[in-house]
């Protein structure tokens, strides 16, 4: 047996490789014998090249024929094809108020110099031109010439400068759009994701129901003003406004939740035929749309702290409608703790501007068991038990009109001297 | 010209809102190790099912169920054109199962999907395997119907594995309509199931009861 050796069969258990071993033989290829090869230092021209320079390079020569052709790189020596004009249809077609005829001229030598290269061709104006000022006039002027040069418009119909001109403002705003989609932070990225995934949860609960138009649901990104464009349904109740700052918050289930009931359960119907379980889901999205992902997920931790099953496990209808009451009293009551703390720390802030009445290491703020069993969520304390609460996660005076449930932090973090 | 059967159609196929019936049901599987008659290929029994809640014929609302296996299977698209809507195989692995819910035509015209992933082997791996004792998943969920027409309501006002709400104050019944001789057709319910042992309780009772004493939690 030729390699490998048996005893490397024995190794891998007997059995033959999967794989066909590789015949090694095949492996150098040897060149046939008839031929003489040699390699010489021979000088060579490149056809690309416009002057008649003269350059040596080693060539395998075979039986001492060398290669014929053209030098092997020349091919890659390609070029635009710029349209140049005559002065004569500049005077008729091209003249432009707030161009030169040096300028167009200076302007169509560069980009005939650099390809078309225009960051390039910018930096080498003589006079300070945007890019896309100049692609523009360049794009315009060539449109114009192939237009005026045509036997008749229809001829140059499917042209693509024809058929799709260039077009300066739109290009401002979309490299304006594009550097503030790069230069975002990664906190505003994951808010957008965020945004973008509920955006997607509810016209895809709608669609469903609905089943017939697209509806595309664009965000304003919290850097700038992108287009914003709000989905198109029924009951127009999803607000521009739930691109969630998780600042804005609702007390009482307001009229846009109450809408977006009468909305799922609408589709529900166009369904003809569903789960319990499905509609269950629909009607907690339904609730919960206005919440963000974290107030969300202290609503589960919620619902296991009580003992209660995340998805019910008799999912009749008496049950799903307890479990949806269940989920948006907790929804309320988180809600409500967010606005106590919001006014207490204002109201605080506004009072005495001094840090010196904190109390001992604030506890988690989400809700934990107490010793005796009863439950209770230490955040809830209207009665004022503690008085000088102070919100853990504001830093500074000043600061009240950000949003204090910033992303940066995932989970409260204890109130430390430095944050004084 | 309209015939009086005409008439008699639109009036069946008249749709009632605000009444919703609604069939619990309960699916999943039962799986039984074969123990010294497994092979590498087969090395449990199992049956995947979907049946009434209170083990009620649904035959009266499904007209056939289509269970879709793993691609391993041969003809994995198995359908079971009468109840009760199971399927029993050999195998040795666990995949998820899609099943295609078909109703009668006065009922609805679109088929329903449910998902299952099929359970062979015991959570607590740690006990012995045992052929006598299978392992059982099953799940809860009530098939709805929200605008029923008056000709299904009417089918199955008085059948037992359908769940009708509290009507409407001022609704009239539709004439009831007569029943099949039950004893010409086969058994479609599940009640004395061979596997009806191992069936699980579902009673909402608990959890409502549990749902309840959430709520009053002193906030």
């Amino acid at each position: 047996m030729a390699f490998p050796a048996r005893y490397v069969y024995a190794l891998t258990g007997g059995l033959a490789p999967l794989m066909p071993s590789i015949d090694t033989s095949q492996l150098k290829r040897r060149p046939p014998s008839d031929e003489k090869i040699t390699w010489q230092w021979l000088p060579f021209t490149n056809s690309a090249r416009k002057d008649n320079l003269q350059l040596y390079h080693w060539v395998r020569v075979v039986n001492g024929v060398p290669p014929t052709g053209d030098y092997s790189f020349a091919k890659y020596n390609k070029s635009v094809d710029i349209v140049r004009y005559t002065d004569e249809e500049y005077e008729k077609y091209l003249t432009d108020p707030t161009w030169t005829k040096e300028e167009t001229d200076q302007l169509f030598d560069l980009c005939e110099r650099f390809d078309l290269r225009f960051i390039i061709i910018a930096d080498r104006f003589s006079l300070s031109r945007t890019v896309e000022e100049l692609k523009d006039r360049y794009y315009s002027v060539s449109r114009a010439i192939l237009l005026a040069r045509a036997p008749s418009s229809g001829d140059v119909s499917g042209h693509p400068l024809v058929k799709e001109p260039y077009n300066v403002s739109q290009e401002i705003d979309r490299k304006r759009a594009l550097s503030m989609v790069l230069s975002q932070t990664k906190q505003q990225e994951r808010k957008d994701a965020e945004v973008l995934a509920e955006a997607k949860r509810i016209t895809e609960s709608r669609m469903a129901a609905r089943g017939v138009e697209e509806s595309t649901l664009h965000v304003a990104s919290n850097a700038g003003p992108e287009m914003a464009e709000t989905a198109t349904n029924v009951d127009g109740t999803v607000s521009p406004s739930s691109n969630a700052q998780l600042a804005s918050v609702a007390v009482a289930p307001s009229s846009s939740v109450m809408a977006e009931n009468a909305s799922t359960l609408a589709s529900l119907r166009m369904l003809r035929v569903y789960l319990r379980t499905y509609a269950l889901e629909q009607m907690v999205q339904a609730a919960s749309s206005t919440a963000g992902l974290r107030t969300i997920k202290r609503v589960e931790q919620i619902l296991q702290d009580l003992g209660v099953n995340l998805k019910p496990r008799v999912p009749t209808k008496a049950v799903c409608a307890e479990h949806l009451e269940l989920r948006k009293e907790i929804l309320t009551l988180l809600n409500l703790q967010k606005q106590l703390q919001y006014k207490e720390a204002e109201g605080s802030s506004f009072r005495d501007g001094s840090y010196t009445e904190m109390p001992g290491t604030p506890k988690r703020s989400h809700s934990h068991r107490d010793q005796d069993g009863t439950f209770v969520p230490d955040s809830m304390s209207f009665g004022g038990e503690r008085a000088g609460r102070r919100d853990q996660k504001r830093k500074g005076p000043g600061r009240l009109s950000e949003a204090p449930s910033s992303p940066a932090h995932k989970r409260p973090r204890k109130l430390k001297a430095s944050d004084l | 010209m309209s015939k009086p059967e005409d008439t008699e159609k639109k009036i069946l196929n008249k749709k009632l809102k605000d009444v919703e019936i609604s069939i619990p049901i309960v699916y999943g599987n039962i799986s039984f190790w074969l123990g010294k008659k497994a092979n590498e290929y087969q090395s449990h029994k199992w049956t995947v099912y979907v049946r009434g809640a209170t083990n009620e014929d649904l035959g009266v609302v499904i007209k056939r169920a289509v269970f879709q296996l793993h691609s391993s299977f041969n003809n994995p698209t198995r359908v079971v054109e009468s109840p009760p809507f199971e399927l029993s195989e050999a195998g040795w692995g666990e995949f998820e199962i899609a099943i295609t819910l078909y109703f009668h035509s006065d009922v609805c015209d679109k088929p329903l999907n449910l998902y299952h992933h099929l359970k062979l082997y015991p959570e607590d791996e740690s006990g012995p395997m045992s052929t006598k004792k299978p392992v059982v998943v099953e799940s809860y969920d009530e098939i709805v119907f929200p605008e029923p027409s008056e000709g299904f309501f009417a089918r199955v006002q008085s059948h037992p594995a359908v769940t009708l709400p509290r009507l409407p104050a001022g609704f009239t019944l539709p004439p009831p309509v007569p029943v099949e001789d039950a004893s010409k057709r086969k058994r479609g319910d599940t009640k004395d199931h061979p596997l009806s042992q191992w069936f699980m309780n579902f009673s909402e009772a608990d959890e409502l009861l549990q749902l309840a004493a959430a709520r009053q939690q002193s906030w």
